[in-house]
C-alpha cells in the first residue's frame, strides 16, 4: 500500500474499503441467520423446559444416561474405524496414482470423482442392494460354497462402516493425492541411488512428505463422520447408534427439544476436542521432523 | 515418481492388484443401481432375468415423487439464484480487502461446512419453528444458500484473482457507478465461472439431504427426503430408476463445469 500524503485521498481510500467490506455483509448476513443463529438457539435451547422455563435438568437428564455415552462411544468408533480404513485403503491409491503419468492418473481420478458426485442417498442404496442378506455379495458368497450362511453385512456396525468408508474415502485421497504429486522426483530417484530399498524410500522419503496431506485427509474425514446421519439412519438398522442418531431420535420420537440440544452441544464439545488433539498431533510431528533432520 | 524402481515387479503388481480393488468398491454401488432400474421383476435380483421401463413409469408416474423432483428442482434453482450473487460480492470484497479481513470474511462463510449438518439441521429447526416457518420452502432455502456460498467461493475466487481490476477503475474514471461497473465489466468476464458456480450450488441443493429431512415436509418435501423415507421403510426397485436419473443428472451438469473450465 502506498502512503497517501493528501488527506481527501487517504479518506477516498476509506471510503472505498468502507464500500468492499460493505460487498460481504448480504452473504455474511444469511451466514449468521442460517448458520451461527441456529448454533447459538442449540445453546439457549438446551437450558430451557419444554415450558419454557430455565433449567440444568436436560444436562442432568443426558449425562446421566448410558444410552449418550454408549452413542459418544460409536460416534468415536465409527469415524476412527472410518479413518483407519481411509489410510489404509486411500495411500497406497494415492501412491500408485501419484507415480504414473499425469493422463492416466486423469483418467484413473474419474473412478475416483464419480463417487464423490453420486448423491449419498444413491450410494447407501447401492450398499443396501450389494450387502443385503439376499444380496449380490451374500448370494456370490454362499453360491460358491465359501460360506454356508449369508453373512450379517448391513444393518449393524460393519454395514454402517463400509457406507462411511465409501463415503470419505474419496475426500480423503484428494488431499493425500495432491501431496504426493507435489514431491520431487529428484528426491526419490536420489533415495533409490544411494541404495535404499523401495519400502525405505517409501518410509523415509514418500510418507514423511505426504503427512501435510494424510493430516488434512484425516481433518477432512473426522469433520464430515463426527455428525454422519444418514449412512448409520440406513445402513445402521436402528442397532447403530452415534450422537446423530440419538439427537435425530430425541427429537423426532420423544419431542424433547432440550435433551437432543444437549446431545447436539456434546457433538461440537467432541469436535473441538479432536480439533485440538489434531494441532497438537501437528504441532508434536513438525518438531520430530525438524529432529530428525538435524539428528 | 516410483520408476526409480524399474525392478521391483512384483511389489507394482501388488499395488496395482490393490488399487484395482479399491477402485472397484469406488464404483460398485453406483454401478450396481444401473441395471437394477431396468429390472422387471419386484425382486432386486441380480443380474435382472428380464428389463422393463415399469420403474422409471413408476416414478413419473407417482405425485408424490414428481412433487419431491419438482420441489428439488425448484430449491436448487432457487439456491443457485441467490446463493452466486452473494458469492460474488463477497469474492469481489475479499479480492479488495486482502489481509486479515479478507481472512476473516473467508473463514466465517465456511463455518457452514465445518459444522456438522444435523447440528445446522436441528438448530435451523428451532429457529423456524419459534417462527412458524417449518415445513416452508424459505427455511430449506436459506439452509442451502449457506451451504452453497463457499461452493461458489471456491469457484469465482481464483476467477477473481485473474482478472484485471485496472479495467474496473477505468469503467470508474469514466463515470460508471459500481453497480454498472459489475454488472458490465467484472459479470461479462467472469461467464464461464458465474456459469460452474451456478452448476455447482444447484447442485449443491440437490444432493443435500440432511437439512431437508429437518426442515422440508408435505408438499415441499424434496426427492432426497422422500428417498431417505423410503430407503428406511422399504427398498423398492424405483428408488434404483431415480437413483439412475438422479446420477446421470449430476454426471452431466459436472461434466459441463469441468469442460467449460478446460475451454
Amino acid at each position: 500500500m502506498t502512503v497517501l500524503a493528501d488527506p481527501a485521498l487517504a479518506a477516498d481510500a476509506r471510503r472505498e474499503r468502507r464500500f468492499f467490506l460493505s460487498l460481504s455483509l448480504p452473504a455474511l448476513f444469511i451466514v449468521g441467520l442460517a448458520a451461527i443463529l441456529p448454533i447459538l438457539w442449540i445453546i439457549r435451547q438446551s437450558f430451557l423446559t419444554t415450558g419454557g422455563d430455565y433449567t440444568v435438568g436436560n444436562y442432568e437428564k443426558v449425562l446421566s444416561s448410558g444410552l449418550t455415552w454408549a452413542a459418544l462411544v460409536t460416534t468415536v468408533e465409527l469415524s476412527f474405524g472410518t479413518l483407519a480404513f481411509c489410510i489404509l485403503l486411500g495411500t497406497p491409491l494415492a501412491l500408485a496414482l501419484a507415480s504414473v503419468r499425469p493422463r492416466v492418473a486423469n483418467l484413473l481420478m474419474a473412478f475416483v470423482m464419480l463417487p464423490l458426485w453420486t448423491s449419498i442417498l444413491v450410494r447407501t442404496y447401492g450398499w443396501l442392494v450389494l450387502l443385503r442378506r439376499e444380496g449380490l455379495i451374500n448370494t456370490a458368497l454362499t453360491g460358491s460354497g465359501l460360506t454356508a450362511e449369508p453373512l450379517p453385512l448391513v444393518y449393524n456396525f460393519t454395514g454402517t462402516l463400509i457406507g462411511m468408508v465409501h463415503y470419505m474415502l474419496p475426500l480423503f485421497l484428494l488431499p493425500v493425492y495432491a501431496a504426493m504429486r507435489d514431491i520431487d522426483a529428484n528426491l526419490v530417484r536420489a533415495s533409490a541411488s544411494m541404495g535404499a530399498t523401495l519400502a525405505q524410500t517409501i518410509r523415509t522419503v514418500i510418507l514423511p512428505l505426504s503427512t501435510g496431506g494424510i493430516f488434512s485427509g484425516s481433518l477432512i474425514v473426522f469433520i464430515y463422520t463426527i455428525g454422519f446421519f444418514i449412512t448409520p439412519a440406513v445402513l445402521g438398522g436402528g442397532k447403530v447408534n452415534p450422537l446423530s442418531i440419538r439427537i435425530e431420535r430425541t427429537l423426532s420420537t420423544f419431542q424433547d427439544w432440550g435433551s437432543a440440544s444437549v446431545l447436539g452441544i456434546l457433538l461440537l464439545v467432541l469436535m473441538a476436542l479432536i480439533g485440538m488433539m489434531f494441532l497438537v498431533a501437528r504441532r508434536l510431528m513438525a518438531r520430530n521432523k525438524f529432529g530428525t533432520a538435524h539428528a | 515418481m516410483l520408476e526409480a524402481y524399474p525392478d521391483n515387479r512384483l511389489a507394482r503388481i501388488l499395488l496395482w492388484s490393490f488399487c484395482a480393488l479399491v477402485l472397484a468398491f469406488l464404483m460398485l454401488p453406483t454401478l450396481v443401481v444401473v441395471p437394477l432400474s431396468f429390472s422387471a421383476s419386484d425382486l432386486l435380483e441380480f443380474p435382472p432375468r428380464a428389463y422393463s421401463l415399469r420403474w422409471y413409469g413408476n416414478f413419473f408416474g407417482s405425485a408424490t415423487w414428481m412433487a419431491g423432483l419438482r420441489t428439488s428442482l425448484i430449491l436448487g434453482t432457487l439456491t443457485a439464484m441467490v446463493a452466486v450473487p452473494l458469492a460474488l460480492l463477497a469474492c469481489i470484497s475479499i479480492n479488495r480487502l486482502g489481509g486479515r479481513t479478507a481472512l476473516a470474511i473467508q473463514g466465517a462463510l465456511l463455518t457452514p461446512s465445518i459444522v456438522p449438518g444435523i447440528l445446522l439441521a436441528i438448530g435451523l429447526f428451532f429457529v423456524l419453528a419459534a417462527q412458524r416457518l417449518v415445513g416452508t420452502l424459505f427455511g430449506v432455502l436459506v439452509g442451502h444458500v449457506v451451504l452453497a456460498i463457499p461452493v461458489a467461493c471456491i469457484v469465482l475466487l481464483p476467477a477473481l484473482a485473474r482478472f484485471d481490476w485496472n479495467q474496473v477503475q477505468a469503467a470508474r474514471s469514466l463515470g460508471a457507478n459500481w453497480a454498472r461497473a459489475i454488472g458490465g465489466i467484472i459479470v461479462p468476464q467472469l461467464q464461464i465461472s458465474l456459469l460452474s458456480a451456478t452448476l455447482m450450488a444447484f447442485l449443491t441443493s440437490l444432493d443435500e439431504s440432511v437439512i431437508s429431512i429437518f426442515v422440508a415436509s408435505g408438499q415441499n418435501s424434496t426427492l432426497p427426503k422422500l428417498m431417505f423415507l423410503s430407503l428406511r421403510d422399504q427398498i423398492d426397485p424405483t428408488i434404483a430408476a431415480i437413483s439412475t436419473l438422479w446420477t446421470v443428472i449430476v454426471l452431466v451438469a459436472v461434466l459441463i463445469v469441468s469442460l467449460r473450465q478446460k475451454s
